[in-house]
């Protein structure tokens, strides 16, 4: 109740506009990994989501910030049932933890750039992504891109504007045999940046 | 306001509703007929546009036969739709995040809450003065000094062209009508409107039919002088016609049709000229699934405020 509520303010305030190029149900769990520029990325991929699915997909989020509030603590508890990371925890535990939860069934968000960005510049993903895929390589790593959230609600601004977001889910990548971190880090990445299909203001259109 | 049991509001309704329900059968008829891929996407196309006339036309017809407020809504939304395609094509920042909240959140409402109150002196004033001055006022307050002056003009851009010139529409409620019309203001809002859609689409069949020399290639390939003219002289003569539902005589009504028709072509190619510099084919296709109201509104960004000033200047 609750979490279709909030569903759909996020929907309407984003006017979030979702393209599926993998279907949105598979068969097995997925970790859902995308570009960080806004504090509403999180619920507007969730919202994004058919309802049914929303309940078994799970955030990963900062501990510390989700623990700051009765309201934050409330939501992630009870609504979003957030994996919460202790920052100053280590990489090991961290993996540990979003395993167990993709082991028990749930699927995951994660923003691997571990900050948000200005929403121009996405940064070279953080490990968590790599060791994730190599303890549980039965999930499907899902690319997703983000576009226009920065615009919406920027870093340190908490009305949002309502400007049209858009939101692209790619198809799925998987971890090649003997693949270095490096290297699906970067390919994880660049599939990310593949789905940003923003019009270029050079090359006008010729056709009406 | 416009109610059911005016006979003139009953004659344009009928007629427009005819007139959609024979162009879709019309459209039924050549979806069978069309066999090359080029003219079933051209009839598919038509087929598009009909469908969101039939949506167009109850919608504003149940807005302007409840009376003036919900007029005002309507257009308030139609603003605010239009304002959010705009913004959402243009490149805006982080440090325009709080001129963008002005814009959205009070002066859009504060512009249609004057309409609505009827405070013409403010609402003539309000966005071109005030909302002038504060939005930059803003953006250096905040800080950024990066393209200053192409953010400012940017969103000041906007809310005249998505909210100011559109609000004049409704704003034809407001006007000083001669007794014998009073009352019935509501028709002269729904003859600007019919007479700059038709204009659009008139221009765009005969440019269809005819379209051989082209205007503007560079910023509308479907933009042709035969579509102009053939357009425009329709839209003007039907505009004519439609005399008795305005307080002009037959003259001024053709006089009337010719400037609105002629500004709301301007104004779709300024609209288009945007869209090109941006790099998208319509406003409705920046995201997939989302309406385009700019795309249908285009004309009426400058034929409502031209029409509104011309009728209050000379009734």
């Amino acid at each position: 109740m609750v979490a279709s509520l909030i569903a759909g303010i996020a929907r309407l305030i984003t006017g979030a506009v979702a393209v599926w190029i993998v279907p949105p149900r598979g068969e097995r769990v997925r970790v859902y990994f995308a570009n960080h520029s806004s504090h509403a990325d999180f619920a507007t991929i969730w919202a994004a989501l058919p309802p049914d699915l929303r309940a078994s997909t799970r955030p990963v989020a900062a501990a510390d910030y989700w623990s700051g509030s009765a309201l934050r603590r409330y939501l992630m508890a009870s609504v979003f049932h957030g994996v919460l990371i202790d920052r100053a925890g280590g990489g090991e535990a961290a993996t540990a933890q979003m395993a167990d939860a993709l082991r028990g069934g749930d699927s995951l968000i994660m923003f691997p750039e571990g900050t948000r960005g200005d929403g121009r510049v996405v940064a070279p993903f953080r490990s968590g992504l790599y060791h994730l895929a190599v303890a549980v390589p039965e999930a499907e790593l899902i690319p997703v891109c983000l576009v226009n959230l920065n615009r919406v609600l920027p870093k340190g601004e908490s009305i949002p504007v309502p400007v049209i977001a858009r939101l692209t889910f790619g198809s799925p990548i998987a971890l090649e045999p003997g693949e270095p971190k490096s290297a699906l880090l970067e390919r994880a990445r660049a599939a990310v940046l593949e789905l940003d299909v923003r019009p270029s203001p050079t090359e006008p259109s010729s056709d009406h | 306001m416009g109610n059911l049991s005016d006979p003139v509001l009953q004659q344009l309704l009928g007629g427009i509703f005819g007139a959609l329900a024979l162009g879709t059968i019309v459209g039924q008829i050549l979806k069978r007929r069309a066999r090359t891929p080029a003219s079933r996407e051209t009839v598919a196309n038509m087929n598009q546009r009909i469908m969101s006339w039939w949506v167009m036309c109850v919608v504003f017809g149940v807005a302007v036969l409840t009376g003036g407020i919900a007029s005002i809504v309507l257009f308030a939304l139609l603003s605010f739709f239009a304002l959010r395609e705009f913004i959402t094509l243009v490149d805006t920042g982080g440090g325009d995040h709080r001129a963008l909240l002005i814009a959205f959140f009070i002066a859009l409402p504060a512009q249609y809450v004057l309409v609505a109150v009827g405070w013409y002196g403010l609402f003539s004033i309000l966005i071109p003065v005030y909302a002038f001055l504060l939005i930059p006022g803003v953006l250096a307050i905040i800080g950024d000094t990066r393209d200053f002056l192409r953010r400012t003009a940017t969103i000041q851009w906007g809310l005249a062209v998505c909210v100011y010139s559109i609000s004049h529409a409704p704003a034809l409620l407001l006007l000083d009508v001669p007794a014998d019309y009073r009352g019935r203001e509501a028709l002269l809002l729904f003859w600007l409107v019919l007479v700059v859609q038709l204009s659009d689409v008139l221009q765009y069949v005969f440019g269809k039919l005819f379209g051989r020399r082209k205007i503007a290639p560079r910023v509308s390939p479907n933009k042709t002088w035969e579509g102009f003219v053939g357009g425009v002289t329709c839209a003007t003569l039907i505009g004519a016609g439609l005399y008795w539902a305005t307080p002009f005589g037959p003259l001024e009504a053709a006089g009337m049709a010719l400037l609105v028709a002629l500004s709301g072509f301007l104004g779709g190619l300024v609209m288009a000229a945007i869209k090109r510099d941006r790099g998208v084919k319509d406003y409705g296709a920046v995201i997939p699934g989302h309406g385009g109201v700019l795309d249908r509104i285009d004309s009426l960004t400058f034929a409502a405020p031209v029409f509104f000033h011309v009728t209050r200047f000379f009734y």
